[in-house]
């Protein structure tokens, strides 16, 4: 259903604006959501195990804070980049730690490092902002692949998104995902190793989150402690539009990439027609909550359609046995 | 049976207590520092900074016992304030009454958007309010877009609620603590206070008991939207001045306390009571923050790291609460 | 060859020649024609906020008096990167000119440079990018004078001796922090030695947490003398508390603010001045130059000069910076003749 509303969304752009189809157009589309699409993807994993994580844009933010911390202090780039992304893993690790040898609900954990974490994004920058990094990491970041309208940032997206698509769908350790998510007393039974699993989870969700502040850092070359403040819920409506529920053990990667697309294509096509932003706040909300009321009342009717078909048997079944 | 203990080791080992503590542990420390803290003006200031937090948790504890969550408040809290300063500026003269009914009705209605969505449509209460948080916001802005409500506005009388004392506590904060003692009262001592912690303990076992499920999420989610519509009103009064982005952010704050005070975000488990000790807790540690002079950068980073060490205690105490019952009952 | 010339045909033939210089250059840049449906786009810091509505609305009477195309569209938030959506939507709907209050002085650079590479003029106004980012930057008021006359006020409040604070925005506003500098620079002067600055605060712009500040400033410094706060909403804010507290009339209170909201305070004494612009006048200028440059009347360079409706000539100064001209200074003389 999600491709269908995909096309639509892309007719419904042609037709409305003429401009909508150009390359430039199609660029700024794609690079606009790389930094919430680069999040979703590990996000979507873990809900799939049926747990959360609020904290994504503040180690989005964290990282991008260090990274220019770091630059400004004259610290090579390249190990710059990486040392933000071996913080970034540390923070996932707290999560996981917390999560799972704590047993602590993950809602309420990082809903605590969401503060944490941006808390530590603005010890280390403050009120700064740090603007001149090397032009060849900004060209990265506003640049597309030579020849094509991709933007450069994006293929980062697609390689992940492929590798988290294999990962879900083609390996024993996705079949433990979606079974964590079904039923945790019946996978730990079956001898998967829940801890560790979440626990990578999470980590993975830190270190691609502080990727995705890097690459925020270098598409607007600025550092400043509050970047991607609010990320976190574009990521998690995004995550759910895709179809992974809330109780976990259902959602496909495919569908969370499309519902990125979705949201991204709407996004564009109503900035370009001049609507304001609010309404953009009314569609994505509306957008959420229809993608699961809809297939619950579609349900609900073809069970109601069901009993009634049940009900019409057992009449006619009891007249037909009373007739004889 | 935990015979020959006293009150006062009761009192420490429930959650309450050992809030209430850690509050005065706190006061005294910052007091010793910098004696203004428990100044006239400053615990006005401090009452008045809790008491809207306060009120919004009554209604979101009721929500989360029942192992939902209501994401939605903030914006509700935002669409009632505007309107209810509208209505001072289009109908002046209207009683101060009417406006706090309208507030009132309004979150209701906006409550029962939530409940219906939830209750009937069943969609996860973390959706639906995300969703609604979204919706009712982008409304928010698209109404309001950059006018504001001033002070100037506003009767008197209306703000005075937000700043004049009856026996040195703000009006404000005595609506809320009259609610608190009927939430108390209904949670604990009416069959439909119970019937909300047995939703959260187990819905499944609640529906087999017979408790209609879906009526009291739906009564749940009404009961936060009018709350919260009362919260809208009591902003203006308290502040005076509402724009498109009043209460912005305000449902974090709103459960952290919550958690904080005892009530598990998995359901079941928590008291009124000790919510609103847990807004209170988290106010007198910012206050103490800044009375200390801590740089406001390093402030988020506390709070973030106070909430991951009340959650990390409940469980530690949960926990040997499970083993001592276990120990207790394994003669059986 | 020789040209007999009488002395009368000299005289006319000199003032012929300095008429047509003098008219040549009355004309030049003063009263070239401005093209007519331009399409200008204005995107404010954010669209809720009360202060951008008015410089946008000024802007926006200026576009209808020049049959100019306008309309204003921006984000909900503050943050770096939340107007660059709106820059390529413009780029992409081949608007003439752009008017933008920065978010961030950095970030926005490449696609404002990338609107200029597609002969769309950019023109800052209230808070400026980096000056390769832009044609012209519309200031308010000298940065400067802001700092300068803003540290005067409060000392001659405060006898020139006391500790005092400062009630910012967001951490990271470029105009915020540019008068703070300013501010700082002015109190090193000899006159100041007494005051101190003991902390800057920020309110984020939002009413309830600009209120919030001002409690804690009062509460965690209790020999405060003062407050500046060169933001509307937090002057409204701080004022509004201090009004209803032991602290009126105590503590001095001053800054950027509107006449509307601060009216009351000024007449029950909390605020004795404050000082602001007329914020339509900003919006109104801005779009005005940016309509002269799309025109190709004039290119933004320091020294030229341009008609700018009903305010007058203007000239552009040093870095490409338009000011608007002196702040208005209000006090309980002059308070009731604005009305914004």
């Amino acid at each position: 259903m999600l491709a269908v509303l995909v096309l639509i969304a892309i007719v419904g752009g042609m037709l409305l604006n003429k401009d909508f189809p150009t390359v430039d157009n199609w660029s700024n589309l794609l690079a606009n959501f790389v930094e919430i699409a680069l999040m979703a993807l590990p996000l979507s994993l873990i809900v799939i195990t049926n747990e959360i994580d609020l904290s994504v844009a503040s180690m989005l933010g964290l990282s991008s804070s260090l990274l220019g911390f770091l630059w400004a202090y004259k610290l090579a780039m390249p190990l710059a980049i990486v040392i933000c992304l071996v913080v970034g893993a540390l923070c996932g690790a707290l999560n996981g730690f917390l999560v799972v040898r704590f047993r602590l609900p993950s809602l309420a954990v990082t809903i605590g490092t969401l503060a944490l974490f941006r808390g530590f994004a603005y010890i280390i920058l403050g009120d700064k902002a740090v603007a001149d990094f090397p032009p060849e990491y900004a060209e990265f970041g506003l640049g597309n692949v030579p020849f094509t309208f991709i933007p450069s940032p994006f293929v980062l997206f697609i390689v992940l998104a492929l590798i988290f698509w294999v990962l879900l769908h083609h390996t024993t350790v996705g079949r433990s995902i979606y079974a964590i998510g079904g039923n945790q007393t019946a996978a730990r039974f079956s001898g998967v190793n829940i801890s560790r699993l979440k626990m990578l989870l999470f980590i993975a969700s830190g270190v691609i989150s502080a990727l995705a502040g890097i690459v925020f850092t270098f598409r607007f070359s600025s550092s400043r402690a509050d970047n991607g403040t609010g990320f976190e819920l574009s990521a998690i409506a995004a995550v759910f539009l895709g179809g992974v529920t809330v109780q976990g053990g259902k959602g496909t990667v495919t569908g969370v990439v499309l519902s990125l697309l979705l949201i991204g294509i709407i996004n564009n096509v109503l900035t370009l027609a001049d609507v304001a932003s609010e309404i953009l706040r009314i569609v994505t909300g509306s957008l959420l909550i229809i993608s699961i009321l809809l297939p619950n009342l579609i349900a609900a009717t073809q069970e109601r359609f069901r009993l009634m078909q049940r009900q019409r048997e057992i009449t006619t079944l009891g007249g037909a046995s009373a007739a004889k | 049976m935990a015979g020959g203990q006293g009150w006062l080791n009761v009192l420490l080992r429930s959650r309450e207590g050992s809030l209430v503590l850690l509050i005065a542990v706190m006061t005294v420390l910052t007091t010793s520092l910098n004696p203004r803290f428990i100044s006239p003006q400053s615990l006005k200031d401090l009452m008045l900074n809790v008491s809207i937090i306060a009120l919004l948790v009554l209604g979101q504890t009721v929500i989360i016992l029942m192992r939902q969550i209501d994401l939605s408040i903030s914006s509700i809290v935002g669409i009632t304030a505007f309107l209810s300063g509208s209505l001072f500026i289009n109908h002046p003269g209207i009683p101060g009454m009417v406006v706090v009914l309208i507030a009132i009705l309004a979150g209701l209605l906006l409550g029962a958007v939530n409940a219906t969505l939830i209750a009937w449509g069943r969609i996860p209460a973390l959706i639906t309010t995300l969703g609604t948080l979204y919706i009712f916001r982008g409304a928010n802005y698209a109404w309001v877009h950059g006018r504001q409500v001033n002070a100037v506005n506003v009767p008197a009388s209306f703000l005075a609620i937000g700043t004049s004392t009856f026996a040195g506590i703000p009006f404000l904060t005595w609506i809320v603590l009259v609610l608190l003692v009927v939430f108390a009262i209904g949670l604990r001592q009416y069959m439909v206070g119970r019937e909300f912690y047995a939703i959260g303990s187990n819905p499944n076992a609640a529906v087999l008991a017979g408790i209609n499920v879906s009526r009291r999420l739906a009564t749940g989610f009404l009961v936060s939207g009018a709350i919260a519509g009362l919260a809208g009103a009591l902003w203006l009064a308290r502040f005076g001045t509402v724009d498109a982005t009043a209460a912005e952010g305000i449902e974090l704050t709103v459960i952290t306390s919550t958690v904080v005070g005892g009530v598990a975000i998995t359901g079941g488990v928590g008291t009124v009571v000790g919510a609103v000790l847990g807004a209170l807790l988290l106010s007198v540690f910012s206050s103490t923050l800044v009375f200390l002079r801590v740089p406001s950068f390093w402030q988020q980073s506390f709070q973030g790291a106070m909430l991951l060490l009340a959650i990390a205690a409940d469980a530690y105490l949960a926990h040997r609460y499970a083993l001592r019952l276990r120990v207790k009952w394994s003669h059986v | 060859m020789n040209i007999p010339m009488t002395k009368n045909s000299l005289i006319r033939t000199f003032t012929l020649i300095c008429s047509i210089t003098f008219l040549g250059a009355v004309s030049y840049g003063q009263d070239k024609p401005i093209k007519k449906d331009l399409k200008i786009t204005s995107i404010p810091k954010n669209i809720n906020n009360p202060y951008m509505v008015i410089q946008s609305g000024g802007a926006m009477d200026a576009c209808k008096e020049l049959g100019a195309e306008g309309k204003v569209v921006g984000p909900s938030e503050t943050g770096a990167s939340a107007q660059v959506p709106y820059i390529n939507t413009a780029i992409t709907q081949h608007q003439n000119a752009l008017l933008i209050a920065a978010n961030d002085p950095n970030a926005l650079v490449p696609y404002l440079k990338k609107a200029m590479s597609q002969k769309i003029t950019v023109v800052t106004l209230d808070s400026d990018t980096a000056p390769e980012g832009r044609n012209v930057f519309i200031n308010q008021a000298s940065s400067e004078g802001i700092g300068q006359s803003l540290v005067q006020t409060l000392a001659k409040e405060i006898g020139n001796s006391g500790d005092f604070a400062i009630l910012s925005a967001t951490p990271n506003a470029t105009n915020q922090n540019t008068w703070i500098k300013y501010m700082q620079e002015e109190l090193k002067k000899p006159d100041y030695k007494d005051m101190k600055l003991v902390k800057i605060a920020y309110g984020n712009d939002e009413d309830q947490k600009s209120f919030t500040e001002t409690q804690g400033l009062l509460q965690a410094y209790p020999n405060l003398k003062g407050i500046i706060s060169p933001t509307s909403v937090g002057i409204a804010a701080a004022a509004r508390y201090i009004s209803t507290s032991p602290y009126k009339g105590k503590v001095a209170l001053t800054g950027l603010g509107t006449p509307n909201q601060l009216r009351e305070f000024v007449k029950d004494g909390t605020i004795k001045e404050f000082e602001l612009w007329n914020p339509a006048d900003v919006g109104y200028l801005a779009a005005y130059a940016a309509a002269q440059i799309a025109s190709g009347n004039i290119q933004g360079k320091e020294g030229e000069t341009f008609a700018a409706g009903k305010l007058g000539n203007r000239t552009v100064g040093k870095d490409g910076v338009v000011l608007l001209g002196p702040p208005t200074v209000f006090n309980a003389d002059n308070i009731d003749k604005f009305n914004f």
